[in-house]
């Protein structure tokens, strides 16, 4: 067995570590974590989870042992308009003679108790790992709860071992587009579509990101018909085959969700993102542009104008105090991290290390092409190699979520929240300041110059 | 019957057994299962301690699941052994690996043997999430390290002592006492450092601290052991397994939290080592009890809702009582009975009652909370539900405390603690009592809206 090397990175792990411009071979990525090496990736379970739960009028029914939903329990910074059903955490409680003899009365009894306290016309079972093992018939007990009510009882299978955080987006797709296409007489083929409408798709509504950029779009003409999933609700979520066009920010969740409505429902779709003060003036014209509207046009051009000369003047400041600094970026997705990548140059940071919990290799790609010589690129990182690449590079600041936090707090380096349960938004101009803001906060802050 | 679960007070056994291994020193702990259990307790314990918690995973996938998960696990052990270089390794087993039925304790002998790793130790705790609760598994864990490493050793004049999941700075307050009462000992498990880490530079992956292995081998040899713990139940429990193997005499207290209980525990190290309690110790019970008169009239206006880890529980009620602070409900999310068996006959000489809830829920506490009108909640931060739904304020006690920093630092034990718990209590009182008295007092008399309280104001009894 190999002796301990301090720093030293496990031989299975060199393939999803790249160094641009040392190696040609692409970066390994979307494969299953290794065992040992203190992955920061969650579970399937925890994937549906996140992409579900800001559906604000359903029930969310974690069907399994208590830690699941526990530890799920309102962790999301997903801001509602309306109901708060979402915010309860609501769990089976497995025992040990459940498992033993299986869990589907339980589920049952559950569902139907949950339905007469709390009336609602959709609830969400998620399966849990053991779920997967002992073979409840999740999809008969939903089908029979389903009838009894005369609601939707959509199972979501995100067994956890099936695969990774990635596998539950698609499980949380699964289960929209099973909502979107049940129910009686619906043909969604022939539904007529809005006019200049849009589903925004990828939006949590963190914050209130959703309504931000709600209010950019309304004055451009453009009505967004339905969120998925931030502040969205079981009417606007079957509402959703009537919009004319599906705009995503967060691909890794959605792509998947756009391409299935395109073929069912007939609507285009197109990537675009509201991180920065570019992309965000980007993504407005060429939402407006889709619709061929001189006026949508115009509008959009003027609001641009009317943000920037109010944005611009406030991110330049903050862009000369943060002369040569560089930046680390570990994400969720990679779409996350090409966005991140764009708004540091937009304040004069360049990235020395960009990670992602479940990028994809077209994303990587991507990455690949934008950042400098020398930059560290890897998947599935772990807090061996944040360390050693975020020190070898000599990072200043680091972008993550709170298990990142501390570890780049230990290390001695400024570090920004970019996860589920952060308190202000980062969409838009009102968060490209945010960010600018929040990256002086803390780049800037005294407390430094103390650990010399 | 209620067949759901809804918003938890409790989470899940291999989370509580993360602790007592952190309290190891250089112990790393793998769970044994899938990615998700690790990655969230990281989570949730990083939050509370702003500290980086390095928990491996086996990472079961779906080939491990159906055909056994043995080659996943031992390739995780090469890794944490590669990577962190522990000198001993908690394997924790979650739900999944507990349904497939691994043999956890076999694959990690047999690996150890393998591999000719003599100068390692391992121990294997079998902790499913559907066991227990976080509780048990702390406690669960504490039994088995001190099982796997405990040797017959030659007497000698330290006392072991053993505590239940409190925080890193009530460690570092015990530990302090009896080094200020001039004992020897031995505390297990000590995450006092481990998890709450000063700044150092080169930053330490494996943080120094935790109990000494050396230290645990030998708490065979000990005069006797100080639990303080009374909520185990049937439970074994590591100072228990002391004493029947090895003879070491086990005293149980509860935590030293509270007047009467850290009297409790003095007087207890004092029996046994036949130290005197020093005058500064003196000195600051005195300070202690001139707090509680400082503060006792506003005490005696709040009526408590305690929640969480039992041990907790059982101490924080001690200190409401002591204060006149009354506790009317009193909840774990732990399926344990012992709490109420502990703390009834204390109600029942004041000829009052307070309402037991195990097993609890938030939404079952928000229920009792309302109806026996508490005007305070005591436990994690999962209470600002409580704060939130009916506007009963909450002091953070316990764990997790992830919505304020500095969770590893509350400190609650030995008279300066409690002190220190105390006032956050009364501050807590009397912030939600100025903040809210010129519009109640305008309501009820001025515009003689609220009959229900007809302008009594100081009832207690009721
Ligand atoms: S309850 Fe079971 S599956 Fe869920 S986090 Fe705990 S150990 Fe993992």
């Amino acid at each position: 067995m190999s002796v301990f090397e301090p720093g030293s990175i496990v031989e299975e792990r060199k393939d999803f570590i790249h160094t641009k411009g040392r190696q040609k071979k692409s970066l390994k990525c979307d494969s299953d974590s290794i065992a040992g090496c203190v992955s920061q990736r969650a579970c399937v379970y925890c994937g549906a989870r996140v992409v579900l739960n800001p559906v604000t009028d359903a029930v969310h029914l974690v069907h399994g042992p208590i830690g699941c939903a526990s530890y799920t329990w309102d962790i999301r910074g997903s801001l509602s308009s309306g109901s708060e059903l979402y915010r309860n955490s609501f769990s089976t409680d497995l025992q040990e003679e459940d498992v033993i003899f299986g869990g589907e009365k339980k589920l049952t009894a559950a569902i139907d108790q949950l339905v007469e306290k709390y009336p609602t016309k959709l609830v969400f079972v998620y399966a849990t790992c053991i779920v997967g093992v002992i073979g409840d018939d999740l999809e008969a007990v939903c089908k029979n709860a389903s009838l009894r009510h005369g609601i939707e009882v959509i199972p979501v299978e995100s067994s956890g071992f099936i695969g990774n955080k990635a596998a539950g987006y698609r499980a949380a797709c699964h289960a929209l587009l099973r909502l979107i296409n049940s129910g009686v007489n619906q043909d969604n083929n022939k539904v007529e579509k809005i006019p200049m409408s849009v589903n925004y798709l990828g939006d949590f509504n963190l914050a209130g990101e959703a309504w931000i950029i709600q209010n950019y779009l309304h004055p451009l003409g453009i009505k967004v018909n339905t969120n998925f999933t931030g502040d969205s609700t079981y009417r606007s979520l079957k509402d959703a085959p009537k919009a004319s066009l599906n705009i995503i920010q967060c691909a890794g969740s959605m792509a998947f969700l756009a391409k299935e409505m395109e073929e069912m429902f007939g609507i285009p779709y197109m990537n675009i993102s509201f991180l920065g003060v570019e992309d965000t003036s980007g993504s407005l014209l060429r939402i407006a542009e889709f619709f061929n509207s001189h006026k949508a046009v115009k509008a959009a051009e003027e609001l641009i104008n009317r943000e920037e000369e109010i944005v611009k003047p406030l991110i330049e400041g903050y862009r000369r105090e943060f002369q040569g600094k560089k930046a680390a970026v570990y994400v969720g997705g990679g779409f996350k991290a090409i966005s991140l990548i764009k708004q540091f140059r937009e304040i004069g940071i360049e990235v020395v290390m960009v990670g992602t919990q479940t990028g994809r290799p077209e994303e990587y790609e991507t990455i690949s092409d934008m950042v400098e010589e020398g930059t560290v690129v890897l998947d599935d990182a772990n807090p061996t190699e944040l360390e050693k690449f975020m020190m070898e590079k000599e990072a200043h600041l680091l972008v993550g979520g709170v298990k990142e936090r501390p570890l780049a707090y230990k290390l001695g380096i400024a570090f920004i929240d970019h996860n589920h349960d952060r308190k202000h938004p980062l969409s838009g101009f009102a968060g490209a300041v945010n960010f600018a803001g929040e990256v002086y906060s803390t780049l800037c802050s005294p407390v430094w110059k103390y650990l010399k | 019957m209620k067949k759901v679960n809804e918003n938890s007070c409790h989470m899940c056994m291999p989370m509580g057994g993360i602790f007592s291994f952190k309290g190891v020193e250089k112990s790393m702990v793998i769970l044994h299962g899938s990615q998700g259990c690790a990655t969230y307790m990281r989570r949730h314990i990083a939050e509370h301690f702003n500290e980086p918690v390095d928990v491996a995973s086996s990472s079961l996938n779906e080939k491990g699941t159906i055909y056994g998960g043995e080659k996943n696990l031992k390739q995780g052990l090469d890794n944490v052994i590669k990577i962190y270089n522990p000198k001993f390794i908690g394997v924790l087993t979650t739900c999944l690996a507990e349904t497939i039925g691994e043999d956890v304790d076999r694959i990690v002998s047999a690996y150890l043997k393998e591999k000719g790793l003599v100068h390692l130790s391992a121990a294997a705790v079998s902790t499913p999430g559907y066991g227990g609760s976080h509780s048990e598994g702390y406690l669960k864990a504490c039994h088995q390290i001190v099982a796997a490493l405990a040797k017959k050793s030659p007497g000698h004049n330290k006392i072991n002592v053993i505590v239940p999941n409190i925080s890193p700075a009530d460690i570092r307050e015990i530990k302090r006492i009896l080094n200020i009462m001039g004992v020897d000992f031995t505390l297990f498990p000590d995450y006092s450092n481990t998890l709450d880490q000063s700044f150092v530079k080169p930053y330490q992956k494996m943080p120094t601290g935790g109990t000494k292995i050396s230290d645990i081998q030998s708490m065979s040899g000990a005069v006797a052991t100080v639990q303080t713990v009374l909520t185990a139940g049937k439970q074994p429990t590591a100072g228990a397994y002391l004493e029947k193997e090895f003879g070491v005499p086990l005293y149980e207290t509860p935590i030293p939290l509270g007047l009467e209980n850290t009297d409790i525990f003095l007087n207890t190290v004092k029996r046994i080592t036949g130290k005197e309690i020093p005058r500064s110790l003196g000195e600051e019970r005195g300070r202690l009890l001139d707090a509680m008169i400082d503060s006792h009239k506003y005490n005696f206006q709040g009526r408590s809702i305690l929640f969480g880890d039992p041990e907790l529980v059982l101490a924080a009620v001690g200190v409401c009582l002591e204060n006149g602070v009354f506790p009317v409900v009193v909840a774990s999310g732990s399926k344990n009975t012992r709490l109420q068996q502990l703390l009834q006959p204390r109600f029942n000489q004041l000829n009052r009652e307070a309402c037991f809830l195990t097993g609890a829920d938030f939404v079952s506490i928000r229920e009792k909370a309302v109806e026996y009108k508490a005007n305070i909640a005591i436990g994690s931060s999962e209470g600002k539900y409580l704060t939130e739904k009916e506007g009963i304020p909450l002091v953070r006690f316990g764990f997790p405390i992830h919505d304020r920093v500095g969770g590893q630092r509350l400190l609650s034990v030995g008279y300066n603690g409690t002190a220190m718990f105390l006032d956050r209590i009364t501050n807590t009182l009397l912030e939600n009592k100025l903040n809210n008295y010129r519009r109640k007092m305008y309501e009820s008399f001025y515009r003689g809206e609220n009959k229900e309280l007809i302008g009594a104001e100081l009832r207690w009894k009721e």
